[in-house]
């Protein structure tokens, strides 16, 4: 891939999450905002490329780190929204 | 397996990402958006460590389970009270993961190549990934340990200050630009004589962000949260410039799109501006004398007795509640009030600041922690007309949310941010410890208004009261 078509990738997922995130209401804004938060743990994809490839025991050592931080950011994330969705739905359905 | 394969399951996850935030548009599907979103995580991981046979396997199943454990940990523990502090926390680790993920990918290719090897377009990646992420680590460990108490909240704000900020801004871009510009420069020079400066930038980075948040005041934690959120997610996507990695760029520019999106609603409620955010300490000197002046003698204490008297012949009743119903968990005290008032034939409803709370949406949160159905939580522009047509509105634990002086007086620090309209009502209920000021150090006129009484003490306290006496009252 080259720069410019990742670049493609960047703009046209810029635009279909502005429209997407727009509609979610603000009661809902919390869970979204650690489930993004999860999302953003993504990066732990790169985290584990580099812990497995690595080369030089620095670049694992660094890898290692950033797996645990990563995966802290994605599995607390998402279930700390969880919680707080299951809340919402309990709520919503008692009454 | 071919190449394209990983890219088509790449794809597959990506889809799964966006399909999971349309389902967050309504409460009814959220819940199960939240699950596809996370199906697409462990599909994205699944397949990367197959495809890329990870060297020690052991080191990443340990790395992965010591990860996994500490994010189950806190997220089973946490408060929801506390919950912004854990979101900032987690926005962090994100940021640090990616400055990481950057560094040890150009340490990577020391061993192999001179600086002449490498494409531009990795170093320029690597670069902006150390900077945003390294800001966004160190920035929300700041803003966390203000949320949570550790780091003082107060918002200061000197020359010296900026002068700071904007010379580490410059000493990271410097380096930055030095490591993207040198390959072409000196030609094939060995790596590890120009990879220091990804260092300095990632220290001058860090720094930047830890000058950035500290002079920030508690008030405007909202909005750097959601800011540092944003952060998170476009360091992930300029990983995924640098590993040439598609799904961590659809996916980080989703997050960073959603942060930014949440700012820009956390700066309109506010009437704040970005630059007025990270700029400007919110008014922290209000004179003394003229608050003695305002409240001297025009303050009308009540009691739950007679609050409950005022609810007996209520037909609407709106509850605003602010943070300090949230710190003195008093949610489940007033759910039950709400509901008890409901069950009377009396319309109650909850009428809902936008930045009530600690970060967007969090009020909602907590209510809904305590029961309190979707459908009482009433928005801002949807509760404010409807306060003429309400007999009582109780104020437990809201204090800037519900100042008139934000649309009296042009030079105060809160003027123009929208607020909810509480003394449009017959009767309103202010129940508070004392007088004291909100997190914007603004006196509030409303307390002083002849409708207005005040009902001191502890939210929880108090409102647990004042379930106990209605529910005499109407048996």
């Amino acid at each position: 891939m080259t720069f410019v078509e990742n670049l493609t990738l960047f703009v046209l997922a810029a635009f279909v999450g502005y429209e997407i995130i727009t509609k979610i209401p603000t009661n809902l804004h919390t869970p979204l905002m650690s489930g993004a938060n999860a999302i953003s743990g993504i990066t732990l994809l790169g985290s584990v490329v580099v812990a497995g490839s690595g080369s030089t025991t620095l670049a694992t050592a660094l890898g290692f780190l950033a797996v645990v931080m990563a995966t802290i950011n994605v599995v607390g994330g998402y279930l700390v929204s969880h919680f707080m969705l299951e809340q919402f739905s309990r709520g919503g359905s008692n009454r | 397996m071919p190449a394209s394969v990983l890219q088509f399951i790449y794809l597959v996850s990506g889809v799964l990402f966006i399909q999971g935030l349309r389902d967050m548009t309504h409460p009814r599907t959220a819940t199960r958006g939240n699950q596809i979103s996370a199906l697409g995580m462990f599909i994205a991981v699944l397949v990367t460590a197959l495809w890329f046979e990870i060297l020690s396997p052991l080191v990443l199943l340990a790395a992965l389970v010591v990860g996994g454990a500490i994010g189950t940990w806190l997220a089973v523990t946490v408060e929801t009270t506390e919950m912004p502090q854990l979101v900032g926390l987690f926005n962090g680790f994100g940021g640090g993961a990616s400055a990481l993920v950057a560094g040890a990918e150009l340490i990577d290719q020391f061993t192999t190549g001179t600086s002449a090897t490498l494409p531009v377009g990795l170093t320029a990646s690597a670069a902006l990934a150390g900077l945003i992420g390294a800001v966004t680590f160190w920035g929300s460990l700041v803003a966390a340990g203000k949320l949570h108490g550790v780091v003082g909240d107060s918002p200061v704000s000197t020359n010296v200050g900026h002068a700071l900020k904007g010379l580490f801004f410059l000493v990271a871009v410097a380096a930055g630009l030095f490591l993207v510009v040198q390959p072409s420069l000196l030609g094939s020079v060995p790596l590890a004589e120009w990879i220091p400066s990804f260092w300095v930038l990632v220290v001058s980075a860090s720094l930047l962000g830890i000058f950035l948040v500290v002079p920030i005041g508690g008030a405007d934690m909202p909005v750097v949260i959601a800011l540092l959120n944003s952060y998170s997610g476009l360091a992930a996507a300029t990983t995924g410039f640098v590993l040439n990695n598609t799904v961590l760029i659809i996916a980080g520019t989703l997050v960073g799109a959603s942060g930014l999106i949440l700012t820009v609603i956390m700066c309109e409620s506010m009437n704040r501006s970005l630059t007025n955010v990270f700029f400007g300490g919110l008014g922290a000197d209000s004179d003394s004398e003229d608050v003695d002046d305002m409240y001297e003698g025009n303050i009308t204490e009540t009691s739950p007795e007679e609050v409950t008297m005022l609810l007996e012949t209520a037909g609407r009743v709106v509850v605003v509640p602010g943070y300090g119903m949230a710190v003195a968990q008093a949610q489940h005290a007033v759910a039950e009030l709400v509901e008890l008032l409901d069950e009377n034939g009396i319309d109650a409803e909850f009428g809902i600041h936008p930045v009530a709370g600690r970060m967007p949406g969090h009020m909602n949160a907590l209510l809904a922690e305590a029961d309190v159905p979707y459908d009482k939580m009433r928005e801002l522009e949807e509760v404010n007309p409807t306060f003429s047509q309400t007999d009582v509105v109780i104020v437990t634990g809201a204090n800037d949310v519900v100042n008139p002086l934000a649309n009296e007086d042009d030079s105060s620090p809160i003027a123009g941010m929208p607020i909810l309209n509480v003394s449009d009502a017959q009767m309103v209920i202010v129940n508070k410890r004392s007088l004291s000021t909100g997190f914007s150090g603004v006196p509030n006129p409303l307390f002083a208004e002849d409708n207005t009484s005040m009902l001191f003490g502890d939210a929880k306290g108090t409102m647990q009261e004042l379930v106990t006496e209605y529910k005499e009252a109407t048996n």
